[in-house]
């Protein structure tokens, strides 16, 4: 295994190809992100957005191409926080929020977690604002309350890397501005670098410091007023709504 | 109660009950929570292949039935992950075709197969001291494996995060599944070959719904796996009725006074 340079990029991604048996999910993605910047992920559903994720946090093999993680190959970084898709969650196993998050410390799910554990747990909730919900069921949380916790997990370990799928869903306008200026005082606090894949192109524009336009293959990589360009949104989505025309006019969605 | 406790066979049946009770409910709270309790009937009715088998070559049933069952495991394991077909899918193709094959090993036999009836039924009252050592290593095994219950809940929980984390998840199922299959083959000695997956999913599913933990719900089905195997032992002694079928009714019992009385922690949302 070859050692982390400082020269590294946080992410250094070549030319990589995903394949689920014969069914290509992306191909040729290169870009990479520097250490500090917001890269946010845009694409239609079906784009390979999230498989570009799991390439990044390990779980998915690429079909072709390189993925470097500070220089290392990706998977079980220590380093990298990784929030999923909320909707994939078994709400049926019996754990409180705290259980998640403490899940998060050790990288294996808890028996019983120490003083030490639930002080450190109960300081990430408090840093999102949701210290009150570390009692509760898993099962009575809601979307928005569920995203927080797996925000505070991912955090905990004060990763140089944080990889979000989809975090806003199922979060209200308020509880999403919320969620991105803990990412952004995260960002800034750590130096950390941020990969959020997303739907709203507004928060796109306004906290990534980059985008990444997908459609199966790469649109475009670059900063966030020369990516959301119409020819550019049109290639991903085969239209350009009204939320363009906002993002330009700078009164957003 | 001391008389009957110095009868060598009951001295044995007692100890295998709570031996099989702990292994079959520690491995239910996961079967129960991954949803694999057809699992345990596909494991349970392949246990009976190797049975025949064993019956067919004279030799000890469960040495055969032992490799047989956890081939199985390992076979729908294998189509599961290499054709995408569905779990359920696979348990019943391969426990299908181990069913035959028991049917075909019985009817090569040049002797009467009453002795098969006793691992569809159970027996616990004619248990062996070879029985009992080798569900004793299961059990040491399991307790000597006790790190994998924290890896196996991760990825019961999330499997992609527990992946994330750098868990080697498909080596841990397998790991599970063998674990599975050698609890299922000693427990037919128990319980017998209908019943086993009863044993593996009520002490679980009672445990569930008063336990707000994972860890909480693997205690408390523990704890109701072996005091269901005592319980039903004795009972079956003074009322003179199957010792098998009275395990598995007295966990029903549990479930329902359960279900009935306790409040539903964690399941109401």
């Amino acid at each position: 295994m070859t050692a982390e340079r400082p020269s590294d990029p946080a992410v250094h991604v070549r030319d990589l190809g995903i394949a689920y048996g014969r069914r290509e999910a992306l191909r040729g993605i290169t870009f990479d992100a520097g250490r500090g910047s917001f890269v946010a992920v845009l694409g239609p559903n079906g784009s390979g957005k999230t498989s570009l994720i799991k390439a990044l946090v390990g779980i998915v093999d690429p079909a072709a191409g390189q993925v470097h993680v500070f220089g290392r190959p990706p998977r079980g970084a220590r380093d990298v926080g990784y929030v999923p898709q909320v909707k994939t969650l078994e709400r049926r196993f019996p754990a409180t929020a705290l259980e998640l998050v403490v899940s998060g410390i050790r990288g294996r799910w808890p028996a019983r977690c120490s003083a030490a554990e639930k002080e450190a747990a109960c300081k990430a909730l408090r840093s999102i604002g949701g210290e009150h919900l570390a009692p509760r069921q898993l099962s009575a949380l809601s979307g928005g309350e569920l995203q927080r916790i797996y925000l505070a997990r991912s955090l905990i370990r004060q990763p140089r890397l944080v990889l979000l799928d989809e975090p806003a869903t199922g979060v209200d306008a308020a509880g999403a501005s919320d969620l991105f200026d803990v990412l952004e005082s995260y960002q800034h606090l750590q130096d950390a670098t941020i990969i959020m894949v997303t739907h709203d192109w507004n928060a796109a524009f306004h906290h990534a410091t980059h985008v990444l336009l997908l459609n199966r293959e790469q649109i475009s990589f670059g900063q966030a007023r020369d990516v959301l360009s119409e020819t550019n949104l049109r290639r991903a989505f085969g239209h350009v709504g009204h939320e363009h025309a906002m993002l330009r006019s700078g009164s957003g969605p | 109660m001391s008389e009957l406790l110095s009868l060598p066979f009951m001295q044995r049946a007692l100890a295998a009950g709570c031996l099989v009770g702990f292994l079959a409910s520690y491995f239910g709270a996961f079967v129960v929570q991954r949803r694999l309790s057809f699992l345990g009937a596909g494991l349970a009715h392949a246990a009976f292949g190797g049975v025949a088998l064993g019956l067919l070559l004279q030799t000890e049933p469960l040495w055969v039935a032992v490799p047989f069952t956890v081939a199985v495991a390992l076979v729908i394991n294998w189509i599961r992950s290499s054709t995408g077909l569905a779990g359920d899918t696979a348990i019943g193709i391969v426990f299908a075709v181990a069913v035959a094959l028991g049917v075909v090993f019985l009817s090569l036999r040049e002797t009467y197969t009453a002795d098969a009836f006793a691992y569809l039924f159970g027996s616990i009252l004619s248990v062996t001291a070879v029985d009992l050592w080798m569900t004793l290593a299961v059990v040491a095994a399991a307790v000597a494996c006790w790190p994998f219950w924290s890896r196996w809940a991760y990825a019961t929980f999330d499997e992609e995060l527990a992946r994330a984390d750098g868990l080697a998840v498909h080596f841990d199922d397998h790991v599970f599944s063998v674990f599975l299959a050698v609890t299922v083959v000693v427990a037919v000695k128990v319980v017998g070959i209908l019943l086993v997956a009863a044993l593996l999913v009520m002490p679980a599913a009672s445990a569930r719904l008063v336990s707000g933990t994972f860890a909480r719900m693997t205690v408390v089905s523990v704890l109701l796996g072996i005091g269901s195997a005592v319980t039903g032992l004795f009972l079956s002694y003074w009322l003179d009725i199957p010792s098998g079928a009275t395990i598995i009714l007295v966990q029903a019992a549990s479930f329902v006074a359960i279900a009935i009385l306790a409040p539903r922690r964690g399941l109401q949302a």
